[in-house]
């Protein structure tokens, strides 16, 4: 038996993205559905009700599109990186929808859609995978309080604001096509990274065996895929990512992209490495890949989502950062 | 993976790793840090203008830099500055002042108790500490050297 799942029956019938105002103002801008252009807040209080507000807006508008309406929303799988997921605690309150929580740090969009589809192709339910992160509240649980005045190092990666959501579906309803045909789960992998400023060189290790798991099992070449997308390894991780599989035996350098490296004009913005957290691949695969998708330009799509699992206070005691990689076989049907 | 590829994995990561342009940051530090003290020095120059007190003058100096830095906090323009100052607002008292007045915004929301008032020196809080402590045990030793020296 192997690691890979088959899913027979899970369409990607609609997404959604939320951004703030420098993803908005990145080279993906134009594929954003919402955006808080004034100061990120979105009309709230706290950056915490802010990230909430996200997901709830980020649902509201994949349910939208996929015309769905009460009722017919059967399961939501959903996370972020604020202490016990209260984003999508208190972002989803509103929808009277059963709630599944779940944490992948920066994988879970990838975690979600995995989740989800396993679920769709196994009960016939619709589902819901929805996950966010904000700069601010996220600065705030793992670095500094946000106007707090630093220098960041090269490998550092901007935590994205953003929130992102997907409607999986047993049927293919609203003729999208976009279909989720297998589905891997990554392995928790400590590579001994301590450095919390060089995320990408903890999640490569992890990116690069789920990887290389399944391209051995499905026995496909990397060549055959449109591309090998990646969550968050910014530029650093991407660079260790592929010198890493070239040491395994793949080549995989013509089809990688990460969503961290495409989120932002990384020279323009002073981006450093890159951006991270659940938002950056949340809202990079939920607009421009799905949209690449929807549109033929893209068919076959590898999306490994990554994630760094440790907290401000593992890594205080001195604990080195494990990565994951969870993997989405997405496809044009 | 076993200890001895982590340590290998680390070593190679490091090496992999970018390295801060120590050069430019340098220099960037020295023109920010020097100006905020040439900005000092204008001060002291003006306020001693207003017959007051040497010891005087240097409180109300530092005084104003750590207004102009907490209201810059406030505003939410210092960390852009500091973000490409480094050092340079790092060292001097503003430094201090950001650090102190960063968490004090951050921190509102979970109320002027438990949010400002606990974790106000979540930054500043061991350098206040260590540094009075470390001036009880200066005198301490002084007051030992006193009783068996002179």
């Amino acid at each position: 038996m192997g690691d890979i799942i088959k899913t027979d029956s899970a369409y990607i019938t609609a997404s959604s993205s939320v951004v703030g105002s420098l993803e908005k103002a990145g080279p993906l801008g134009e594929y954003f559905d919402i955006w808080d252009e004034k100061d990120d807040t979105f009309g709230k209080d706290s950056w915490e009700k802010s990230e909430s507000e996200m997901q709830r807006l980020a649902l509201k508008c994949s349910m939208e599109k996929a015309v769905l309406s009460e009722g017919e929303l059967d399961v939501i799988f959903a996370g972020d990186l604020i202490n016990q997921c209260i984003s999508s605690g208190y972002g989803l309150v509103d929808f009277d929808v059963p709630f599944l929580g779940i944490y992948g740090a920066c994988s879970t969009c990838a975690e979600g859609l995995l989740l989800s589809s396993v679920f769709s192709s196994y009960t016939k339910k619709r589902c819901a995978a929805v996950t966010s992160s904000h700069n601010c509240s996220a600065e705030r649980q793992f670095r500094f309080p946000v106007e707090y005045g630093s220098q960041r190092t090269p490998t550092s990666q901007w935590t994205v604001t953003g929130a992102a959501s997907f409607i999986v579906s047993p049927k293919n309803d609203r003729g999208e096509r976009v279909k989720i045909v297998d589905v891997m789960a990554g392995k928790s992998i400590d590579a001994g990274i301590t450095d919390v400023n060089n995320m990408g060189a903890a999640m490569a290790p992890a990116a690069a065996d789920t990887i290389q798991r399944y391209l051995t099992e499905s026995k496909r070449d990397a060549e055959s895929f449109d591309c090998i997308v990646t969550g968050d390894l910014g530029l650093e991780g991407s660079s260790i990512l592929l010198e890493i599989m070239k040491k395994k035996g793949f080549d995989i350098s013509s089809k990688h992209r990460d969503c961290g490296v495409e989120i932002y004009d990384i020279e323009k913005q002073d981006m450093h490495a890159g951006g991270s957290g659940c938002g950056c691949s949340g809202v990079t695969v939920a607009s421009y890949f799905t949209d690449k998708l929807k549109k033929g330009e893209m068919s076959d799509i590898l999306f490994v989502g990554t994630g760094a699992l440790m907290n401000a206070m593992s890594l205080q005691q001195g604990n080195s950062i494990p990565g994951i990689g969870h993997l989405v076989h997405m496809v044009r049907e | 993976m076993k200890e001895t590829e982590k340590e290998k994995y680390k070593k190679y990561a490091e090496g992999h790793a970018p390295k801060s342009p120590t050069v430019k940051n340098c220099a960037v530090a020295f023109i920010t840090g020097g100006a905020i003290c040439v900005v000092g020095q204008a001060l002291t120059e003006l306020y001693s203008k207003l017959e007051m007190s040497k010891e005087d003058t240097g409180t109300l100096v530092s005084v104003t830099l750590i207004f102009i830095t907490a209201l810059l906090t406030g505003i939410g323009v210092f960390d852009n500055i500091a973000r490409h100052a480094g050092a340079g607002t790092l060292v001097p008292i503003t430094g201090f002042a950001n650090a102190v007045a960063s968490p004090a915004v951050d921190t509102k929301t979970e109320g002027y108790v438990l949010g400002v008032g606990s974790k106000i020196f979540i930054i500043a809080g061991p350098v206040i500490l260590y540094s009075t402590a470390a001036g009880a045990l200066y005198g301490v030793i002084y007051a030992l050297y006193r009783l068996i020296f002179i």
